[in-house]
């Protein structure tokens, strides 16, 4: 089944004209997007650089990832509903885009990893039952997927 | 020479015009700039943060300090390497720009707040390393550059439009 028709209908809502017939709208939800990509960016790499041991080494990670949880939730929130926003404004040339897929796959990768595999692995990694290697594994992983999602999502704009 | 004049031969210069029509050369040099985005700005917006008491209030500000800045200096770095190219690539673009000005201009302050900071309340962080919330001083610090950074943010994302100008 062909995705197409879901976004054509996108692109021509009330919500996706109305954004994409003011001069103002879409740049504004870029700078939405941009500032909570600064604070995901700040969670994001919190805890990765802790996992590296590059980070705070001397604060257990379970505390590193709790202080910093509510700013990446509340960031991912925020890059999710200006996204949309930004998205059926413009449905059509995501549909034709290969980088919108490319970010689309990056960001369920990343979302499901942050919040199964990694989640996991911190909520374990005070009690040394998990090696330093593993961390390291782990927020490699996450690193390249965020990162992956960052790309593509600048790629978007590129035509 | 005048600014503008400087500009318009910069304009002319062959590095100038190599990264223009180079078709790889803005693309990958513009990503950069926004990758390392996260890195300097998610980074120094913890460290404002935490200036303020807003997070990681159980990790010493030393700690912050010697563990997590020279993170946000690096990609600084990046930064100011990846931005002062986009504006050479197009210099009359920046100069008459009202947000490229703007940024400008809030770039100094933010220049400014660092050095105040660093000879003020900076230098007594080991009398309040361990507090959860840090002083007035320190907050205010915080405070400043969080606002500062986050509308040089808003500017540099608004360069691209130039409402302004009747030319589009």
């Amino acid at each position: 089944m062909s995705l197409l028709p879901f976004f054509t209908w996108c692109e021509n809502s009330g919500l996706g004209s109305t954004i994409r017939s003011s001069p103002w709208m879409f740049p504004i939800l870029e700078v939405v997007h941009l500032l909570a990509l600064a604070v995901i960016g700040g969670a994001v790499l919190m805890i990765n650089l802790r996992m590296f041991g590059l980070g705070l080494n001397r604060q257990p990670l379970r505390e590193v990832a709790a202080d910093t949880r509510p700013f990446l939730i509340g960031s991912l929130l925020m890059m999710i509903a200006s996204g949309l926003l930004l998205f059926v404004s413009e449905a059509i040339k995501c549909y034709y885009h290969g980088a919108f897929w490319f970010k689309m796959a990056f960001l369920l990768l990343a979302i499901v990893f942050t919040f199964t595999v990694q989640r996991g692995v911190i909520a374990r990694a005070d009690s040394k039952n998990i090696g330093p290697m593993a961390l390291k594994l782990v927020g490699l992983v996450s690193l390249i997927l965020w990162t992956g999602v960052g790309v593509a999502g600048r790629w978007i704009g590129f035509s | 020479m005048s600014l503008r004049g400087i500009c318009e031969w910069l304009s002319t210069t062959p590095g100038s015009v190599a990264i223009h029509e180079s078709v790889w050369a803005y693309p990958i040099i513009e990503s950069l700039h926004v990758l390392f985005l996260c890195l300097f700005a998610g980074v120094i917006l913890m460290w404002d943060l935490r200036l303020m008491g807003l997070v990681l209030r159980r990790t010493p500000v030393s700690e912050m300090s010697v563990r997590v800045l020279p993170w946000a200096v690096a990609g600084f770095i990046v930064m100011a390497i990846t931005g002062t190219l986009l504006v050479y690539q197009e210099p009359m673009r920046a100069y008459e720009n009202p947000f490229f000005r703007a940024k400008a201009l809030m770039l100094i302050l933010a220049g400014v707040n660092v050095f105040v900071f660093h000879r003020t309340i900076g230098r007594r962080i080991p009398k309040w390393d361990v507090d959860l919330v840090p002083p007035p001083r320190a907050r205010l610090a915080g405070g400043v550059s969080l606002s500062l950074w986050a509308m040089i943010i808003v500017c540099g994302r608004l360069i691209a439009y130039n409402w302004f100008s009747g030319a589009h």
